[in-house]
């Protein structure tokens, strides 16, 4: 299992979504993605496309202007 | 979400593409603001996604969408909407995905006479021809008013199970959303793109107009959906949050533009757009301080910053309502 980031701060939805989709891609079951957000749409956004994809929210932080997501890639 | 659950009810796989242009009307554009709070914070396709059980695909198309929407060979709909170029483009871009995603056959949820530019009888064949789709696109909702296509015709779709959905009226869609005991829908066609409303395209044609020349990035086309416009000269504008949401997502944007806020009293966060001159500044203050809760006095200190982080303070006359043309607001 390896950890890769991804900085989608500044971004504004759905880019988030597609930076995570891209980012996925390239990684391998059990790999963990860490994202890191400022468009609070992500809260509701990366947990649908997870569901609909089969990965897992591992970690969903919420601090004062950042939002950090940790995604486990399943399948 | 209805042409994917009539292909389904077939037993055939669908995936879901989504293409995301910068001018899509979604949940968080709206829940920027103070008032739309209520409104469900949702990506539409995502939601309807779940509610289907199947995949989404969510394409970034900002960049290639920018030639359909500058040069659209159909031309504009009321506003500044490509809509039959938009529909080509897409149907091609997923056609492409198709390909390169080893699937058979594309479907859209089009119906003859529902939208008055780009679902009319004759531009089907259109969209279907010139992005290239050719036979591998079927209209799940209309496709028995339509000649058959390649799925038909192989015989992995039976036709017969498909609909003769035609006009404006969606009570057909909504008896069959019904069978499919589906309650809830995201927004139908047209209300999800800011280019067919009239004012966003004014504001669009406002920048092309001011800058001579059009084009667009991003930034600006997102810019457009917030806030309040007011345009003095050709050479800037300023645009000020409308409430304490629109505030929150301009201070984002705060270190690309000269801004300003209002020092002694309540108001908004005023972005200045272009290359303002000191006694620009000075009116967009004086503008701005209309807007603060300083309004009635006879003086408002207004902070200025500039784009390389200096600061300096103004003291000026608010505006009276009158001082503010009519044809300055976009």
């Amino acid at each position: 299992m390896s950890i890769y980031q991804l900085d989608a701060r500044r971004l504004i939805c759905p880019m988030p979504v597609i930076k995570v989709q891209e980012k996925i891609k390239e990684l391998t079951v059990g790999d963990r993605l860490e994202v890191i957000c400022t468009d609070r749409g992500v809260l509701h956004d990366i947990p649908a496309w997870c569901r609909v994809h089969g990965h897992t929210i591992v970690q969903m932080e919420q601090a004062e202007r950042e939002i950090k997501i940790i995604v486990q890639v399943e399948k | 979400m209805l042409a994917a659950k009539t292909i389904m009810a077939q037993g055939i796989q669908v995936e879901g593409i989504n293409f995301y242009t910068g001018f899509c009307v979604e949940g968080h554009t709206h829940a920027i603001r103070n008032k739309d709070q209520a409104k469900p914070k949702r990506n539409n396709a995502l939601w309807v996604a779940e509610q289907l059980g199947i995949k989404l695909h969510i394409i970034d198309i900002v960049e290639e969408y920018k030639n359909v929407v500058l040069n659209p060979k159909h031309g504009y709909g009321a506003h500044l909407n490509p809509c039959l170029d938009c529909k080509i483009f897409m149907v091609k871009k997923a056609k492409e995905w198709m390909e390169a995603n080893g699937f058979d056959f594309i479907i859209t949820g089009e119906v003859i006479g529902q939208r008055p530019k780009s679902q009319r009888k004759f531009t089907m064949p259109i969209i279907a021809t010139q992005s290239g789709a050719n036979e591998r696109l079927l209209r799940p909702l209309c496709a028995k008013n339509l000649a058959p296509t390649l799925p038909e015709l192989e015989g992995w779709v039976n036709r017969d199970l498909l609909h003769d959905f035609t006009g404006r009226s969606r009570a057909p869609q909504f008896a069959l959303a019904k069978q499919f005991a589906i309650k809830d829908y995201a927004q139908p066609a047209g209300g999800c793109c800011f280019l067919t409303n009239e004012h966003y395209s004014a504001k669009l044609a406002d920048l092309w107009q001011a800058r001579g020349k059009r084009e667009y990035e991003i930034d600006d086309i997102i810019l457009l959906k917030v806030g309040r416009h007011i345009r003095p000269q050709d050479h800037f504008k300023l645009i000020m949050g409308r409430d304490e949401g629109e505030n929150n997502f301009l201070e984002g944007y705060r270190t690309q533009f000269v801004h300003m806020r209002v020092l002694s009293h309540m108001g908004p966060l005023a972005l200045i757009d272009g290359e303002p001159t000191a006694e620009d500044i000075y009116l967009s203050a004086q503008i701005l301080a209309r807007y603060s809760g300083g309004r009635t006095e006879a003086t408002v200190k207004i902070e200025v910053n500039s784009r390389e982080g200096v600061t300096w303070p103004l003291e000026v006359t608010p505006f009276a309502a009158d001082d503010i043309p009519k044809q300055w607001y976009i």
